[in-house]
């Protein structure tokens, strides 16, 4: 479903072009568990944002669902980005000001949707969440652990081909954290490609897959 | 791609109320330049309306002489040349009623005197005229008559009445019949005027009016203020003009009086005081800009201040044309209310002004009025195209590396 070909990066820092990818190739197929592994500085906050269409790659190509993505416009992307991909930050990224269902609503009002239809989802998507009752909250009334499902309801809304999650415990402690894993394996179990960025070994052994980022390149 | 404009303006109104001091600030901002460009304009307006009620108070046939020959340039003529131009006289107007179209001529003179009676004295205008000035100021009467048509050479000691000069020196009395002492002449009262208030910045109610003859003598005068030719027609006025012009020339041996008629008068008036009215709404602009940079300066504060958010929103696949349209929402939102909310203080203020001061009818113009409204708006969106830009530029990937 994801196919990267010889994708390299290339970021020019001052006079110096630092590569944080060379000529990678990936391949992920729909429903995988897959993490990415790797020290910071390794290249796996670039593979996430190159995957994620928040950064194109230098040169390469990307396909997703069979459609080079590389060479939409960046309208065109935003679109991809709000049907096909799915975010989970570590800092949860909800907006302060707008309640929990607010923030599950958000791609969908960006998206145009109509507000019955909208709504409908919305109510479906925290009722399986468990949180329900935490709609009317805003984020700053939840827990870590109830923001970062928030979060994943949110990136659930559009039904979306794949989640990338970065570091989706990293702000969580050690029980919470395993409780959002678990959260995110489900919807895995259930067909949902999952994408898991992060820098813990341990974390990112649990995937069925991993491939490990070092110095911009990857490997199996 | 397109999203609903009711969500559209509801996320703008929620990122505006995420920050509320910094909207009410904005919105106060271009309240007060549009409030400013209604009231401003609404004196200029008011000014103008309230100078040509004036002159249409005056009559539309009417014809001011008046001594001495006015200059585009400044100065006169006269002073020029050194000569003194002549007086106009009594005989003057007598020779001016012959003239074809005249209906009615009026001499004038105003001086300042002490009117007395019954041992109360005051200090009062004193109007040296004929019959024709009743019709001419539209004056009414109280009680007794007007000055009777007459000779205007004739300097018969009788005079009319303000209502509060009767009422002041008389008490509840009637002062018909009895006479008043003007410097040291006795005058009799053959009327009062009823209340009538200021007219050409004459108050009416403080007016002695006598022959002019009689008015002559008592100051020693042998000239007239001015004279007022009333023609038959409008249509008249323009050949009235130029044979009051033929005549004075014949009889003073140059032209030597300035011709005014009402029209020329008040359109000169009217246009300076539109200019005026216009560079009131100008200066009361720039007020509006002076809001519209302060717009860009918050909105790109905001910018900054929501990196993480617009980097999210663009991550949920916001394209950058959707960012751009949601802050240009927020501003043209904030300037709206802002606009709507200066109108209504401006109109509240001219509401202030016509109260306190009834004369003027200090209504700002329609022009005016739509013209701050669309422009606060225009500015506000305009000075928030470079904050939207830079909102709709930044790169997703660093703003969301914001905590």
């Amino acid at each position: 479903m994801i196919t990267l070909k010889n994708v390299s990066r290339t970021f020019l820092l001052g006079e110096e072009s630092v590569h944080a990818l060379r000529d990678v190739n990936l391949h992920i197929e729909r429903g995988e568990y897959i993490s990415i592994m790797g020290p910071s500085g390794s290249g796996k906050s670039t593979m996430l944002n190159i995957l994620g269409l928040l950064d194109r790659p230098t040169t390469g190509t990307y396909e997703l669902d069979g459609l080079d993505v590389t060479a939409l416009t960046d309208e065109e992307q935003s679109q991809i980005r709000r049907e096909k991909i799915g975010f989970v930050f570590q800092f949860f990224h909800l907006v302060p000001r707008m309640t929990a269902a607010e923030n599950v609503e958000l791609p969908l009002v960006l998206s145009g949707a109509h507000p019955d239809e909208r709504r409908e989802k919305v109510t479906r998507l925290l009722d399986e969440f468990g949180m329900s009752k935490r709609a009317r909250h805003r984020p700053d009334q939840l827990s870590g652990g109830e923001r970062q499902r928030v979060a994943i309801a949110r990136a659930m809304i559009m039904d979306p081909a794949a989640i990338l999650a970065d570091e989706p415990t990293g702000n969580l402690d050690q029980t919470t954290g395993q409780e959002v894993l678990h959260l995110l394996e489900e919807l895995n179990s259930r067909g949902m490609t999952l994408v898991l960025i992060t820098h813990d070994a341990a974390l990112g052994s649990r995937a069925r897959r991993h491939i490990c980022t070092l110095d911009g390149r990857v490997e199996a | 791609m397109i999203m609903r404009t009711r969500d559209i303006a509801r996320f703008a109104w929620h990122a505006l109320e995420g920050a509320r001091t910094r909207s009410l600030l904005m919105v106060l901002a271009t309240s007060i330049g549009v409030a400013a460009v209604v009231v401003l304009t609404s004196l200029g307006e008011g000014a103008r309306r309230y100078v040509r009620q004036e002159f249409e108070s005056l009559g539309t046939n009417l014809i001011i002489i008046l001594p001495g020959r006015a200059e585009t340039m400044g100065g006169s003529a006269a002073l020029a040349s050194g000569r003194t131009a002549r007086d106009l006289t009594i005989d003057d107007a007598m020779a001016l009623q012959r003239l074809r179209g005249v209906e009615q001529v009026t001499p004038l003179n105003l001086m300042e005197g002490e009117v007395s009676a019954r041992g109360r004295r005051r200090d009062v205008p004193i109007a040296g005229s004929s019959s024709e000035l009743q019709h001419l100021w539209g004056l009414s009467m109280a009680s007794g008559r007007f000055l009777p048509p007459q000779d205007p050479r004739n300097a018969t000691p009788i005079c009319v009445l303000g209502s509060k000069v009767g009422r002041e020196l008389f008490g509840g009395d009637s002062p018909l019949g009895q006479y008043v002492r003007l410097s040291d002449r006795r005058f009799r009262v053959i009327g009062v005027l009823a209340p009538k208030g200021e007219l050409a910045g004459l108050n009416m109610d403080d007016m002695v009016i006598i022959p002019v003859a009689s008015g002559q003598v008592l100051f020693n005068l042998s000239s007239l203020l001015r004279i007022a030719v009333r023609t038959r027609s409008r249509e008249d006025v323009a050949a009235v003009k130029d044979g009051i012009k033929r005549l004075i020339t014949e009889r003073h041996g140059e032209e030597d009086v300035t011709v005014v008629t009402e029209d020329a008068l008040s359109s000169a008036f009217d246009k300076i005081l539109t200019a005026l009215t216009f560079a009131l709404g100008g200066i009361a602009s720039i007020s509006m800009v002076v809001a519209g940079i302060l717009i860009m300066n918050v909105m790109l504060i905001a910018v900054a201040q929501r990196t993480g958010e617009i980097g999210l929103l663009k991550a949920l696949g916001a394209s950058p044309r959707q960012i751009r349209v949601l802050f240009f929402a927020e501003a043209a939102l904030l300037s709206t209310v802002g606009a709507i909310a200066g109108s209504t203080i401006g109109q509240a203020g001219s509401f202030v002004v016509r109260r306190l001061y009834p004369a003027i009818p200090a209504y700002a113009p329609v022009w005016a009025v739509t013209g701050a409204l669309m422009l606060a708006i225009v500015t506000g969106i305009v000075f928030s195209v470079l904050p939207a830009r830079r909102a709709a530029a930044l790169d997703p990937a660093q703003a969301l590396a914001q905590r």
